[in-house]
């Protein structure tokens, strides 16, 4: 289980290259990858800027994994997430998750996302033409965390 | 001593991302907190009035109103979180 804050860029092949070895048990493998858009809100975004919460950040993300290894049978699950200036088509964020069968893998990656979502201290701010605007929380982000609590 | 730090749209419009504060006689708890710093006027009583949109965490955890506030915590302002 691992948690990385980083400003550099990751390598989803080598990252599941790493979390499968020596595991021969594993038989699913999910991910999900979150990438820059160039439009928001019908605006053109020319960078995207991430601010997070040293410390906190990272806790309440493991938090997260170790709520989803409570509900599944995981054998890892590792979070990545970018911070600093992006450009469109950066990728921001990347959860792999590894377990025996596929149905758990797939659930615990999208539930991982949902609540990283809506709990884990980051902010975004986009440059559009007209200056910086930051990103405001979304109702339907908050409505798909929700689903899980129950 | 508290240390108060600021985020994202709150550390811009509050032009400050952290402080060191005496808590008052008095003041024990979040609710106690918001009201003190809502009483230095301006930016800081539009930006934390009750109907604003933002959160707080005491030692790196969510909190509410009711969270004890003591020396030597760390107490974050923030909107609400936009990452992923």
């Amino acid at each position: 289980m691992s948690v990385r804050v980083q400003k550099e860029d990751f390598d989803l092949g080598a990252e599941i290259l790493r979390l499968r070895r020596n595991n021969p048990k594993i038989g699913a493998v999910a991910s999900f990858i979150g990438v820059c858009r160039d439009i928001n809100d019908g605006d053109a975004v020319k960078t995207l800027t991430l601010e997070h919460y040293p410390g906190m950040t990272e806790k309440s993300i493991q938090n997260i994994i170790d709520q989803a290894c409570t509900r599944w049978d995981l054998y890892d699950v590792l979070v990545i997430h970018r911070v600093g200036t992006l450009l469109p088509t950066d990728q921001i964020v990347l959860v792999v998750v590894t377990s025996s069968h596929r149905g758990e893998a797939f659930a615990a990656c999208e539930f991982v996302m949902d609540y990283l979502k809506t709990r884990a201290p980051f902010w975004k701010k986009e440059d559009i033409s007209g200056g910086g605007r930051w990103v405001d929380a979304r109702e339907s982000d908050d409505a798909a965390a929700s689903r899980w609590e129950h | 001593m508290v240390t108060l730090l600021y985020f994202a749209r709150l550390r811009e419009a509050l032009g400050s991302d952290r402080e060191r504060l005496e808590l008052p006689t008095g003041v024990a708890d979040v609710a106690g907190l918001l009201s003190l710093l809502r009483a230095r006027g301006g930016a800081w009583e539009k930006e934390l009035a009750p109907q604003r949109n933002f959160r707080v965490a005491v030692n790196q955890d969510m909190a509410d109103g009711a969270t004890p506030v003591t020396a030597g915590d760390e107490v974050a302002l923030f909107p609400p979180v936009t990452g992923g």
